[in-house]
C-alpha cells in the first residue's frame, strides 16, 4: 500500500513564500510609482499645453475682494496668502465652537437617554434618531434657508435691552472695549487662578492625610470672581461696552454672529451631538453594574457615583470614538461652502481658486490642511488616551 | 394552645405600585428631580407639539395644483405633490420612467428572499452574490438604454431619488470589497503593501468628502491624458467609493483584529494558503462581527450622497433645493426640506433598525 | 533591485509614450464624439435656463447651438453642462467642456495665466446694482454700509470691492456659489443690494416673486464684455467658435435671417453669396461643410434674432439693444468680413 517515498522536489521559486512576498511588494510598488509618475506627467503636459500658470507665487499677490468675516485684519489689498489665514481661522473657529457645544449637548443627551425618567429618555431618543438620520447638508439648509430667513429685517430687530439685537443679518452683541488699566484686571485674574490652584492642591493633600474636607469650590469661585472685580473697581472700570447701533442699512459696532455661521454651527452641533450622545450612553453602559452597586453601598449618592465612579471609567471607552466625532465635525465644517460662510473650502478652495485659476495648488493646500488637523487631533487624543488607559498588572 | 396560623390569602400589591399609577410613579415621578424634569418635558411638549401638528396636518393644504391653493396658513403639501415626479426621477424623460420603476421592482423582488428568515442561508449567499453581479448590469442597461431597443437616457438627465439611490447603491457595492482588500492590506505582514494601504486609508479619512468631490469633478481630467474623459456622474461615483472604502477598511480591520490568533494557526496547520485562510476562516467571522459597523458606514454613505449637490448633480437634495428657488413656488423651503428629510430619514432609520435586528439575531451571548 | 529598476523604467516609458499620442486638434475629437460639450450657467433667464423638462434656452445656449450647427450641421448636437461660477474655469481647463458659454467676462488674466482664449463678445455688459425700492436709494454712492450679495469667484466680486474702496464706503459682502441663492437672499432681506452684470440683474429680477418692487440703479461701475471661451492651444477650434459669432453678426449686417436664408442664397450680393456658401470655398478653410454659415443662420438665426428672442423685446426681460446694436446703428457689434 505504502507508496515509495519520492525524493522531495524543490518547489519552483515562485512558490517560495519569501520570494513571493518580495515579488508581490515589488509589483505593488512599481505599479504605484508608475501610476504616480503617469498622473504627474499627464498633469505637467496638460498644464503646459493649456498655458495654465503653476507654482505658489500667486499667494503673495493682492486678492482684490472682501471677506464677510475675518478674525484678523483683512482688506482687499491683502494677499491671497492672507485670505488663506482668514479662511483657516474661520474654519477653526466654527470647528472649535462646534466641538465644545456638541460635547456639552452630547453628554447631557447621552445621560438623559439613560435617565430612569421615561419621558426624558424617550425625548432624548426621539432627538437622537431624528437628527442622526438626516443628512447634515439638509440640516444646514434647513436652518439657513428656512429658519434664519424668517428673522425680521434690521429695522424690526428683536432686541434685548437695546444691547443685543437679532435680525436676518445676524445676532448683534455688545463688544467689550478695553481701556488702559485692563491689564491689571487680567493680572488679578491670573493671580486668582494661581491661588485657587494652590488652595486646591493643599486641600487635596489635607483630605488625603486627615480626611477633613475643605469647601474648595466656593473658595476658588470667590477668589476667581472677587479679586478681578476688586481690581476692576480700583482701576476705575477700564472697560466700556460698545453697543451695536442701527446706522443706515445695518447695525454697526459690537460683535456680530452672521447667520451663515449660526446655521452652520447649529447644524454641526445638533448633528454631531447625537453621535456623541450615543457614544456617551455606550460608554456608561460599558461600566459594569457592580460598580454602581458597590458605590451606592459605600454610601455615595447617585450624582457622586456618576461623577466619581462611572464617568472616569466610562471616559476610557468614550475618548477614542469621541475623537473621531471631533474629526468628523471639523471635516464637516467644510459644508460651509454651500451657504457662503467663508471657511477654507469656500473662500480659499473656492473663491481664490476661481480668481487665480490654480486649481491644483489650491486644492492641494486645502487637503494638506485638513490632513494636518486630522493627524494632529488624533495624535493629541492618542496621547491622552494612553494616559487614562487602564494600567493592567 | 396557640391558634394555628392561618395564612392570609394573598393581598394584591399596593395600588400605588401597579397599573398606570405605579408606572407613572416608577417612571416619571420617582424623585423630586424627576418630577421637575417630567413637568419640564411635558411643558415643552405642550408648547411645541400642537403648533407643529396644526402646521403639518390640520391647517395644511393638500389639494390643488398651484400656489393659490396654499392660503390656509399651514404647510403647503401641494408644493410637494406638484413636484413629486421631479423629486423621484429628476429630468428622466416622462415616457421612459417605467424603466426606473422596473429597475426598482426587480431589485425589491430579487432582494426580498434575503430578508426572509425561513430561506436557507446557503441560498441567500448564492442569491446575494448573484444579485451583486447580475443586478447592476441589468439596472445599467435599463436605466441608461442604448441596447435592446431602449433609447439612450443620458446620465445628466438622471436625478432625484433615483440618482441618490444609484450613487448610494454603487457606492455600497463597490466600497465593501475595496474596503475588505484595504483592511487585509493594512493587516498584511508585507511592509510595502502595509505602508501603501495605511497611506491610502489615512489620506482619504483625513480630507473632507467635499474636496474629494470637487477634485473628482473638476481636477481629475487634468490628471488624465488629453481627450480621455469620464462621465460627471462616474467621476463622482469614483470619489464617493474611494472615500467610503477607506472608512469601510477601518471597520473591517476592527473585525480582523478581534479574530483570535488560534484561528490563523489552525488554518495554517490545515495547510490553507493566505487567501483560503482569509476567505474561508477569518473573513466570514470578522465580517459577521462588524455588521453593525458596516451598516453604519452604509448609512453615512447614504447621507453623504447629498453632497453631490456641491458639484451640480441633481440628486434628491439638489432637486428639492432647486424647486424651492422656482419663482412660482418661492417661500416653501420648509415644506421641501421637511419632505427631503423624511425620505432620507426613512432610509437611514430603516437601515439602522435592520442592523440592530441583525445584531440581536446574531448575538447569542448573555445580555444584561 | 536591478530588475525592479528596469521594470519601472519600462512602465514609465510605456505610459509616457501613450501620453504623446494625444497631440492633435480638439476639433477632431469633437467630430469623432459627435456632439459639443458646452458649459452654461446654472439658471439665468435669457442667457441659459433649463425649463422643467431640462431643455435649455438663452443667448449663451444659442451660441453653443450655433457652433453645433457649424460643425455638424445640426444645432441639436450639444450637451449642456450647468456650471457654477466657481466650477466654470476649471471645467474648461480640464477639458470637461469644449466651450464655455456662460456670461464670462473677458479679462487679461483669464486670457493669459488661466489658459483660456476668448472668442469674441456676445454681450457688452457692465456691472450694476439691484435694490429694493423701499430703501429709497437713488444712486450707488448712497450704499455706504450696505450688505451686498454677490456671486463668489466672479469679476463682479472684485469690481465691487474696488468700487466701495474707491468711494470710501463700508461694505459687507455675502458671496454665494449660485446666482439663485443671491436672488433669494435679496428677496429675504439678507442683503440690501444684489450686484452683478446689468443683464443678469434684469434676468434675476424677473425671477423674484415681486419684480416691480426692485430697481436697477443707474450706475454702471465696470466694463463686462461677455463671451464664449475655449482653451488655449486648440487654434482650429478657436477659429470655428470665433467665426460662428462673426457669422451671426455679419448675417444681421447683411439682412440675412433664419426665415429668408433660402431666398437670400439667390441674392446677387457677393458678400451674401460668400456667407451662405454659394460662392467660394469658405467651408474647407475651417475644415467644415461649405454651407456651414448658412446652417448657423438657418437653425439658430442672426445675432439680432437671437438677442431679441432671448433677452430683447421678444422676451420677458425686454432689454434694449444699447451697446449691443450693430456698429452701423451706434452699437459695438462689428464683425470682420467673410472673405
Amino acid at each position: 500500500m505504502a507508496e515509495p517515498i519520492s525524493t522531495p522536489v524543490k518547489p519552483p521559486f515562485w512558490n517560495n513564500p519569501q520570494v513571493r512576498a518580495i515579488l508581490f511588494q515589488a509589483i505593488a510598488l512599481v505599479v504605484t510609482v508608475a501610476f504616480g509618475l503617469y498622473v504627474f506627467d499627464n498633469t505637467q503636459t496638460n498644464l503646459r499645453r493649456l498655458g495654465i500658470a503653476s507654482g505658489f507665487d500667486f499667494l503673495s499677490s493682492p486678492s482684490g475682494f472682501d471677506v464677510v468675516q475675518s478674525l484678523i485684519p483683512y482688506s482687499p489689498t491683502s494677499s491671497y496668502g492672507r485670505v488663506f489665514w482668514v479662511a483657516l481661522l474661520n474654519t477653526l473657529l466654527v470647528s472649535a465652537l462646534g466641538i465644545v457645544l456638541a460635547t456639552l449637548i452630547g453628554f447631557v443627551i447621552g445621560i438623559a437617554r439613560l435617565s430612569k425618567n421615561w419621558l426624558i429618555s424617550r425625548l432624548a431618543l426621539v432627538y437622537i434618531e431624528t437628527f442622526r438620520n438626516i443628512p447634515l447638508l439638509l440640516q444646514i439648509f434647513f436652518w439657513y434657508f428656512a429658519v434664519l430667513r424668517a428673522m425680521p429685517s434690521p429695522r424690526q430687530s428683536l432686541s434685548l435691552g437695546e444691547a443685543v439685537f437679532l435680525n436676518i443679518r445676524g445676532l448683534y452683541l455688545p463688544a467689550p472695549e478695553f481701556q488702559t488699566g485692563f491689564g491689571w484686571v487680567l493680572a488679578a485674574f491670573g493671580l486668582a487662578a494661581a491661588l485657587a490652584w494652590l488652595a486646591a492642591r493643599w486641600a487635596r493633600r489635607r483630605q488625603r492625610a486627615t480626611g477633613q474636607q475643605f469647601p474648595i469650590l466656593s473658595v476658588s469661585l470667590a477668589l476667581l470672581l472677587g479679586l478681578p472685580s476688586l481690581t476692576f473697581w480700583l482701576a476705575g472700570s477700564p472697560l466700556v461696552w460698545q453697543l451695536p447701533e442701527l446706522q443706515g442699512f445695518n447695525f454697526r459696532g459690537g460683535w456680530v454672529v452672521i447667520p451663515e455661521m449660526a446655521s452652520l454651527l447649529l447644524a454641526l452641533t445638533l448633528y454631531t451631538a447625537t453621535f456623541i450622545a450615543e457614544i456617551v450612553r455606550a460608554g456608561i453602559q460599558a461600566v459594569s453594574h457592580g460598580q454602581t452597586e458597590a458605590s451606592l453601598s459605600l454610601g455615595l449618592n447617585s450624582s457622586l457615583t456618576l461623577r466619581l465612579i462611572i464617568l472616569p471609567q466610562a471616559l476610557r471607552v468614550i475618548i477614542p470614538p469621541l475623537t473621531n466625532q471631533y474629526l468628523n465635525l471639523t471635516k464637516n465644517s467644510s459644508l460651509a461652502a454651500a451657504i457662503g460662510y467663508p471657511d477654507l473650502v469656500s473662500a480659499f478652495a473656492g473663491t481664490v481658486l476661481n480668481q487665480t485659476g490654480q486649481a491644483i495648488e489650491c486644492i492641494a493646500i486645502t487637503m494638506t490642511v485638513y490632513l494636518t488637523i486630522s493627524l494632529l487631533i488624533s495624535l493629541m487624543m492618542n496621547r491622552y488616551n494612553r494616559r487614562v488607559a487602564l494600567v493592567e498588572r | 394552645m396557640a391558634e394555628p396560623r392561618v395564612p392570609h390569602s394573598n393581598l394584591p400589591p399596593p395600588a400605588s405600585t401597579v397599573g398606570v399609577v405605579g408606572w407613572l410613579r416608577r417612571n416619571l415621578l420617582s424623585s423630586p428631580l424627576n418630577v421637575v424634569l417630567t413637568l419640564l418635558a411635558v411643558y415643552l411638549l405642550l408648547v411645541a407639539l400642537p403648533p407643529l401638528l396644526r402646521w403639518a396636518f390640520l391647517d395644511a393644504s393638500w389639494s390643488g395644483d398651484n400656489r393659490a391653493a396654499c392660503r390656509s396658513g399651514g404647510a403647503c403639501w401641494v408644493f410637494i405633490r406638484v413636484h413629486f415626479d421631479q423629486f423621484m426621477y429628476g429630468f428622466y424623460p416622462d415616457g421612459q420612467r417605467w424603466r426606473v420603476n422596473t429597475a426598482v421592482l426587480l431589485l425589491v423582488l430579487g432582494a426580498a428572499p434575503l430578508f426572509v428568515r425561513a430561506v436557507s442561508s446557503q441560498f441567500k449567499v448564492r442569491l446575494g452574490l448573484g444579485l451583486l453581479i447580475v443586478y447592476p448590469c441589468v439596472a445599467f442597461v435599463l436605466l441608461k438604454g442604448g441596447m435592446i431597443g431602449l433609447p439612450v437616457v443620458d446620465t445628466s438627465q438622471w436625478g432625484g431619488l433615483l440618482l441618490t439611490l444609484v450613487i448610494a447603491g454603487v457606492g455600497m457595492t463597490a466600497a465593501l470589497p475595496l474596503g475588505v482588500l484595504l483592511a487585509l492590506g493594512r493587516r498584511s505582514r508585507l511592509p510595502a503593501i502595509q505602508t501603501l494601504c495605511v497611506t491610502f486609508i489615512e489620506f482619504w479619512r483625513g480630507v473632507p468628502l467635499i474636496t474629494v468631490l470637487f477634485m473628482s469633478s473638476v481636477m481629475l481630467p487634468l490628471f488624465l491624458p488629453a481627450g480621455m474623459n469620464f462621465d460627471k456622474l462616474l467621476r463622482a461615483l469614483i470619489g464617493v467609493t474611494l472615500f467610503q472604502a477607506a472608512y469601510m477598511a477601518e471597520v473591517v480591520r476592527g473585525g480582523l483584529q478581534a479574530i483570535p490568533k488560534g484561528q490563523f494557526e489552525a488554518a495554517a496547520a490545515l495547510g490553507l494558503g493566505y487567501w483560503k485562510t482569509m476567505g474561508l476562516i477569518v473573513l466570514p467571522q470578522a465580517l459577521k462581527l462588524v455588521i453593525p459597523g458596516i451598516v453604519n458606514t452604509f448609512i453615512a454613505l447614504f447621507k453623504d450622497t447629498s453632497l453631490v449637490l456641491i458639484i451640480g448633480l441633481f440628486d434628491l437634495m439638489n432637486i428639492v433645493h432647486n424647486a424651492t428657488t422656482n419663482p412660482e413656488w418661492l417661500g416653501f423651503s420648509t415644506e421641501g426640506y421637511v419632505f427631503a428629510a423624511a425620505v432620507y430619514w426613512l432610509f437611514c432609520f430603516g437601515m439602522s433598525r435592520y442592523s440592530q435586528n441583525l445584531e440581536k439575531h446574531l448575538h447569542t451571548g448573555h445580555k444584561r | 533591485m536591478n530588475p525592479l529598476k528596469t521594470l519601472t523604467a519600462a512602465a514609465v516609458l510605456l505610459l509616457a509614450a501613450s501620453g504623446l499620442a494625444q497631440a492633435g486638434a480638439a476639433l477632431n475629437a469633437i467630430k469623432e464624439r459627435g456632439f459639443i460639450k458646452c458649459g452654461v450657467s446654472d439658471g439665468l433667464p435669457g442667457f441659459s435656463y433649463a425649463d422643467e423638462k431640462g431643455n435649455y434656452n438663452g443667448i449663451d445656449v444659442d451660441v453653443c447651438r450655433a457652433v453645433a450647427a457649424a460643425v455638424f450641421g445640426d444645432a441639436g448636437k450639444v450637451k449642456f453642462t450647468p456650471l457654477t461660477a466657481k466650477e466654470r474655469l476649471t471645467a474648461l481647463q480640464s477639458g470637461e467642456i469644449d466651450v464655455l458659454s456662460r456670461n464670462t467676462t473677458w479679462t487679461s488674466s483669464r486670457d493669459s495665466a488661466q489658459g483660456m482664449n476668448f472668442t469674441g463678445v456676445t454681450y457688452y455688459d457692465g456691472q450694476g446694482f439691484l435694490v429694493n425700492k423701499k430703501l429709497g436709494v437713488k444712486s450707488a454712492k448712497q450704499l455706504d454700509g450696505a450688505t451686498v450679495c454677490v456671486q463668489a469667484g466672479t469679476t463682479t466680486e472684485l469690481n465691487l470691492s474696488d468700487y466701495f474702496r474707491a468711494n470710501k464706503m463700508k461694505l459687507t459682502p455675502i458671496s454665494y456659489d449660485k446666482s439663485d441663492e443671491s436672488a433669494k437672499s435679496l428677496e429675504a432681506g439678507r442683503c440690501d443690494v444684489l450686484t452683478s452684470d446689468q443683464s443678469q440683474l434684469y434676468a434675476q429680477r424677473i425671477k423674484l416673486a415681486k419684480p416691480d418692487e426692485y430697481v436697477v440703479l443707474p450706475e454702471v461701475i465696470s466694463k463686462e464684455p461677455l463671451g464664449p471661451v475655449v482653451r488655449h492651444g486648440d487654434d482650429d477650434w478657436f477659429d470655428i467658435v470665433k467665426w460662428t459669432l462673426f457669422v451671426m453678426v455679419n448675417a444681421e449686417d447683411l439682412g440675412v435671417n433664419s426665415k429668408n436664408v433660402e431666398e437670400m442664397k439667390k441674392s446677387a450680393n457677393p458678400d451674401v453669396k460668400r456667407l451662405l456658401g454659394v460662392e467660394g470655398d469658405k467651408g474647407k478653410d475651417f475644415g467644415l461643410a461649405n454651407d456651414w454659415m448658412a446652417a448657423v443662420i438657418k437653425q439658430v438665426g442672426n445675432y439680432g434674432e437671437v438677442f431679441e428672442r432671448n433677452v430683447g423685446q421678444g422676451s420677458p426681460l425686454k432689454i434694449q439693444r444699447g451697446l449691443n446694436a450693430l456698429w452701423s446703428q451706434g452699437g459695438l457689434q462689428y464683425a470682420p468680413p467673410v472673405r
